[in-house]
C-alpha cells in the first residue's frame, strides 16, 4: 500500500474522480445540512449522543456479558471473536453447518475490515453483497471508496457500465438498452436480487446497534436489500464490533435522530429493522451474534483514542472534509477512509507501517469533522495525539532536526531575531522556485518576500518610542466607537 | 488600555506590516500597546505536527512573558486558538504550566475580538476605498467562533465593497506542515479557494491569519490572478490620511 | 472459543484501568435535555406532510368511510389480488372486489405473486413519516410487507405519536420490528436519493380519525 500523500497524488490529478467527489459530497452536504437545522435541540442530542456511548466504552465489560446473556435468552447464540482470522473462522464454520455454499450480504463496515467475503470464498462460499453500491464495487472487483456510499467515486455513466459488462457472470443479466438513469439503474439490481433473495438459505450481516438490555439488535438501511437479508433466510448471522452497543432500548431516540439526518440527511432512513434473538414463524430461525474486538480493546486503553469508539459510522466527517473531498476513500489504503479512517486505522492496526504512519497526516486540521460529527469525536485532538506516536517512533529524522531547529531558534528572542536578521540579509538571493523538499511548496505557490526588516526590529527602532495620541486615554468604555472616528 | 502584542513569529518575520498596522490601530484608539520582547512563538507547528515536548516549551515561554497582560493580543486565529484551545492540553492537570494557562488563556484575544468584545468597538474609523472578500479561516470560524465580528468590522470600513465569498467556510489547505507533507492535496484545496476568490472579483481577500493568507496569496500570485491579499488589520488600520496600499 | 470469550474481556478490563472500581455505568452522566418532541403543530398534518415528503401516498378519512378509501386506492392502482394478514379486519375490505389472500398460505414465492398487500401498524412517528410495524395485529410476519411491490398501510389516528422519544416506549423490542419511512430508496448513485429498490416501490398510507 502507498502512503496517503503518493496515493493522494494520483487522485488529486483524477479530473473523473474529483468530479464525482464533489458533485456527491457537496449534494449530500447541503442534504444534511437542511436536516440538521430542523431540530432546534441538535446540540443537547449530540451531547447525549457522546456521553451514551461514554457509559457504555467505560463499562464494556458489564454490557458485553448483558448484550450475551439478553441474545441468548432470546434463542440467538454469541460467538466471540479476538480478531479477524477467528471471526472468519466461526463464520465460516456456521456457513458449512448450514450446507449451503451461497450467503447472501448486508453491508457492514465489520466484514469488510475482516475480509469476510474473502475468507469465505477460500472456503468455497459465494458471499453475494446486495447493497447497491457494494453490488456496483463487488461487479466491478473494485474497492469501496466511502463507508456509507461506497461506490461514491463513480458516476451514473460508469455504473450503467459495470452493470451491463459485469451483471450476467454473476446472475440475472442487466436489461438490453440500460440507460444511466438512476431509477433504471435502480430497477436492474432489483431484478437482478430478487430471485437470489428468494432462494438464498444464508445472510450475513453486521449491525447499527446492540441493545444490551434487551439483545436487540438494529439495522438501519434504505433499499430492502437489508430487509430482504434479514427476513427472508433461515440463518442469520451478524459480525457485530464491541463498541456497537447501547445499554438500552431507549437510548435509541437519541441514536435513530442522529444517524440518519447525519448520514444520508433524511429525517429517517427508510427501512430500520430491529430484532431479538429469533420469533417462531417469522424470519430466521437460527441467529447467531459474532461479537469482534479485532484491535477495538487496544483503542479502548488509549484515554484519548477511546473516542473514536463512539463512532456511529454515519460518514458526516467524510463528506464534510475538504481532503477526503480531493482525493476520494482510495487514497486512505483502508476500509475506514476520510477522517474517521485517520484515526480509526492507525489505531486498530498501529502505526508502525505505512500508510497507516501516514494517515495522521492526511489532515489540515481545519476542525470541520469534529463540528458534524454527530457523537462529537474530536478527531482533530485524536490526530495530534497520532502524531505524536508517529513522530516519537523512528524515521522522521529530517523532520525531527528541522523541528528541534525551530525549537532551538524559538527558545530565545536573541536567536530569533539573528535568524530574522540572516533571513532579511539573504532575501534578494531566495530563489522563486525552490530544490528539494522545499519545493514542495513551491512547485504550487509563491513564496512570500522576505521583508526588510522583522517586527521586532521595527519596534527596537521606532515602535516602542511612538506614543499613543492620547495615552491617558480610559479604556473599553464603550466610548471608544468615538474615538476611533476621530 | 494596554494590550501586550503577541505579534506571532509569521507575522514577526515575514508579515511585520501587519504587526505594524496592529500598534497603529490601537493607538489611534486611543490604547497603549507593550510588545514583550522575550516572546517568540506559540508553538502550534510544533504541536500540530506531534511535538509536543517542543510545544511545552514554548507554552511556558508564552505564559511568562505574558503573565503580568490585562488582555493579549495575537494577529492570528490560529496562535490565538493554539493558546486557547491546545495549552489547557499541554500541561498535566495541576501542573504548574496548566495553572499558568488557565489564569492567561481567557485573557487571550484575535483582533476581531479584542476590538468588539473588549473594546467595544466596531467602527475603528478605517478608509480603505476597495472591493475586499473576506476569508472566515478555519480556527477563526471553529476553534474562536469569531462569528459575524469580523464582517462587523468591515461593514464599517468607509469605502469598502464587501463581496461574498463562495466556499467560505472551507478550508484553504494550508494547514501548517500539511502544506508540504500533503503539497498536493494542499495544492488542490488551495487552487479551489483561489478560484472562488478570484471569482468574486474583488481586489483583496482578506482574513486574520496571514499563515491562510500565505498560502491563498501564494496560488494567487503564482496563477498571475491579479489579486492581493491583506490581513484584517491592515484594512482596519487604513485611513484617508494613511491609506494602505493595494 | 470460550477462550475467547474471556480473552475478549480481560482485554477491555485491562483497556479500562482508568476506570475507578467504584463507578457504576450510572454514574457516567447522560444529559437527557434534548426535546421530547418538536412542536410543529397538529400531529395528523405533519405525518402527512412528512409522509408525502418522502413520496408516499397519503389519504386522511373518516373511520367509516376507511372501506371505501381503501377499495378506491386498490382500484386506483389496478390491484387485482392482494395479500392480507390472517387477522387483518374484514371491514377494511367490504367495498373492494379485489381478490384478497390471507398471508397465512403464502410463501415468498407466492407473495411475490400478488399485486399489493394492505396491513395495519403498530405505531407511526409524525416528525419522521415513519410506521412502525411490529408483526402484530393485522400486520402479519416481516416478508408480508417486503416482497409485494405495493404496500398500503392503515393507520389509525390514535397510533400516531409525534416524535421517535414517544414512540419507543410504546414498541416491544422483544418483537421484530420493521420501521418504514417512505418506499424503498437509495442514494448510492451519486448521492442522489432515488425511490424504489427492493422493498415496495410504493407506500400508500390511509389514515383513520
Amino acid at each position: 500500500m502507498p502512503s496517503f500523500p503518493e496515493a493522494a497524488k494520483s487522485a488529486t490529478g483524477d479530473s473523473q474522480l474529483r468530479h464525482n467527489l464533489r458533485k456527491a459530497t457537496h449534494t449530500i452536504r447541503a442534504k444534511r445540512d437542511g436536516a440538521v437545522g430542523e431540530l432546534d435541540d441538535w446540540s443537547q442530542l449530540r451531547a447525549a449522543g457522546a456521553a451514551i456511548k461514554d457509559r457504555t466504552l467505560r463499562h464494556l465489560d458489564t454490557y458485553l456479558e448483558r448484550l450475551e446473556d439478553a441474545v441468548t435468552a432470546a434463542g440467538g447464540r454469541v460467538h466471540w471473536a479476538a480478531d479477524a482470522a477467528e471471526a472468519n473462522d466461526i463464520v465460516t464454520g456456521l456457513v458449512r453447518a448450514t450446507g449451503e455454499s451461497d450467503v447472501v450480504k448486508v453491508k457492514s463496515m465489520a466484514t469488510q475490515e475482516i475480509e469476510l467475503n474473502e475468507a469465505l470464498a477460500q472456503a468455497g462460499i459465494t458471499a453475494y453483497e446486495t447493497d447497491l453500491a457494494e453490488l456496483i464495487v463487488q461487479l466491478s472487483d473494485d474497492l469501496p471508496s466511502h463507508i456509507l456510499v461506497p461506490a461514491i467515486h463513480r458516476n451514473r455513466a460508469e455504473i450503467r457500465e459495470i452493470f451491463r459488462d459485469q451483471m450476467a457472470a454473476w446472475g440475472v443479466p442487466a436489461p438490453e438498452r440500460l440507460s444511466d438513469d438512476p431509477r433504471a439503474l435502480a430497477e436492474a439490481a432489483r431484478v437482478h436480487l430478487r430471485e437470489r433473495f428468494m432462494r438464498t438459505k444464508v445472510a450475513v450481516s453486521g449491525a447499527n446497534f446492540a441493545v444490551a438490555d434487551s439483545g436487540t439488535m438494529v439495522v438501519l438501511e434504505s433499499e430492502g436489500n437489508g430487509r430482504m437479508c434479514l427476513t427472508l433466510p433461515q440463518t442469520l448471522i451478524s459480525v457485530v464490533g464491541i463498541e456497537k452497543i447501547v445499554p438500552s432500548w431507549s437510548d435509541l431516540e437519541v441514536f435513530l435522530q442522529l444517524l440518519p439526518r447525519s448520514s444520508t440527511g433524511e429525517r429517517m432512513n427508510p427501512y430500520t429493522s430491529t430484532w431479538t434473538g429469533v420469533t417462531p414463524g417469522d424470519g430466521p430461525q437460527e441467529f447467531h451474534l459474532v461479537l469482534l474486538d479485532n484491535g477495538r480493546s487496544d483503542v479502548l486503553a488509549d484515554t484519548v483514542g477511546r473516542q473514536a469508539l463512539r463512532c456511529i459510522r454515519c460518514s458526516a466527517c467524510l463528506n464534510i472534509c475538504p481532503v477526503y473531498e480531493r482525493t476520494g476513500g482510495h487514497a486512505y489504503g483502508s476500509v475506514y477512509p476520510g477522517p474517521i479512517g485517520a484515526i480509526l486505522t492507525p489505531q486498530l492496526q498501529g502505526t508502525a507501517s505505512e500508510p497507516e504512519a501516514s494517515l495522521p497526516y492526511a489532515s489540515s486540521l481545519c476542525g470541520a469533522c469534529y463540528e458534524v460529527c454527530p457523537v462529537a469525536i474530536d478527531i482533530p485532538e485524536v490526530l495530534v495525539h497520532l502524531r505524536e506516536e508517529v513522530a516519537g517512533g523512528s524515521g522522521h529524522t529530517a523532520e525531527k532536526a528541522a523541528m528541534g531547529a525551530a525549537g532551538w531558534v524559538f527558545g530565545g528572542e536573541r536567536r530569533l531575531g539573528a535568524a530574522q536578521r540572516a533571513a532579511s540579509a539573504a532575501r534578494s538571493l531566495v530563489p522563486r522556485r525552490m530544490p528539494g523538499p522545499a519545493s514542495a511548496w513551491t512547485d504550487t505557490r509563491d513564496i512570500p518576500d522576505i521583508p526588510e526588516e522583522s517586527f521586532r526590529s521595527w519596534w527596537r527602532r521606532e515602535g516602542a518610542a511612538e506614543e499613543a495620541p492620547e495615552p491617558g486615554r480610559a479604556p473599553g468604555d464603550g466610548d471608544e466607537q468615538e474615538g476611533g472616528r476621530r | 488600555m494596554r494590550i501586550a502584542l503577541f505579534v506571532t513569529c509569521v507575522n514577526d518575520t515575514l508579515y511585520p506590516g501587519t504587526g505594524r498596522a496592529v500598534v497603529r490601530l490601537l493607538r489611534r484608539l486611543g490604547h497603549d500597546v507593550v510588545f514583550p520582547e522575550s516572546q517568540t512563538c506559540c508553538g502550534q507547528m510544533h504541536y500540530n505536527t506531534g511535538y509536543r515536548r517542543e510545544a511545552q516549551k514554548l507554552a511556558v515561554r508564552f505564559v511568562e512573558t505574558f503573565a503580568d497582560a490585562d488582555a493579549v493580543l495575537a494577529p492570528s486565529g490560529s496562535c490565538a486558538a493554539m493558546v486557547r484551545d491546545n495549552y489547557p492540553r499541554l500541561g498535566e492537570p495541576g501542573s504548574r504550566l496548566d495553572r499558568a494557562v488557565s489564569e492567561l488563556a481567557p485573557r487571550v484575544y484575535d483582533l476581531s475580538e479584542l476590538l468588539v468584545d473588549v473594546l467595544g468597538v466596531t467602527d475603528v474609523g478605517a478608509y480603505f476605498p476597495h472591493t475586499v472578500a473576506y476569508h472566515p479561516t478555519c480556527h477563526g470560524l471553529r476553534l474562536l467562533k469569531l462569528g459575524d465580528r469580523p464582517y462587523r468590522l468591515l461593514r464599517n470600513v468607509a469605502g469598502i465593497d464587501l463581496r461574498e465569498l463562495e466556499g467560505a467556510a472551507e478550508c484553504c489547505g494550508f494547514g501548517g506542515t500539511f502544506a508540504v507533507k500533503n503539497a498536493d492535496v494542499s495544492a488542490a484545496m488551495g487552487a479551489d479557494k483561489a478560484r472562488n476568490a478570484a471569482a468574486t472579483g474583488a481586489e483583496v481577500l482578506c482574513a486574520v491569519d496571514n499563515s491562510c493568507l500565505m498560502h491563498i496569496g501564494g496560488t494567487l500570485e503564482r496563477q498571475r490572478a491579479g489579486m492581493k491579499t491583506l490581513h484584517l488589520a491592515e484594512i482596519l488600520a487604513s485611513t484617508e490620511q494613511e491609506p494602505a496600499r493595494v | 472459543m470460550s477462550g475467547s470469550r474471556e480473552r475478549i474481556l480481560g482485554r477491555v478490563r485491562a483497556a479500562l484501568a482508568d476506570v475507578p472500581p467504584g463507578e457504576a455505568p450510572e454514574d457516567v452522566l447522560v444529559p437527557r435535555d434534548y426535546s421530547s418532541a418538536h412542536d410543529r403543530g397538529e400531529t395528523i398534518a405533519l405525518l402527512v406532510d412528512r409522509l408525502e415528503d418522502y413520496k408516499a401516498l397519503v389519504h386522511r378519512t373518516p373511520a367509516g368511510e376507511s372501506a371505501e378509501v381503501v377499495a378506491r386506492a386498490l382500484a386506483g392502482r389496478g390491484v387485482r389480488r392482494v395479500a392480507a394478514p390472517d387477522d387483518a379486519p374484514e371491514d377494511w375490505f367490504a367495498e373492494c372486489d379485489t381478490d384478497v389472500a390471507r398471508a397465512g398460505g403464502l410463501d415468498p414465492a407466492g407473495l411475490d405473486g400478488v399485486d399489493g398487500v394492505v396491513t395495519g401498524c403498530a405505531a407511526a412517528i409524525a416528525e419522521t413519516g415513519t410506521i412502525v410495524l411490529d408483526a402484530g395485529f393485522a400486520q402479519g410476519r416481516r416478508a408480508l410487507t417486503l416482497i409485494p411491490d405495493y404496500h398500503l398501510c392503515v393507520v389509525r389516528a390514535d397510533q400516531i405519536v409525534t416524535g421517535v422519544p414517544q414512540a419507543l416506549p410504546r414498541l416491544d423490542p422483544g418483537r421484530p420490528l420493521t420501521w418504514i419511512s417512505g418506499p424503498s430508496a437509495t442514494s448510492d448513485i451519486e448521492l442522489d436519493r432515488v425511490e424504489g429498490v427492493h422493498g415496495p416501490r410504493t407506500l400508500e398510507v390511509v389514515i383513520v380519525e
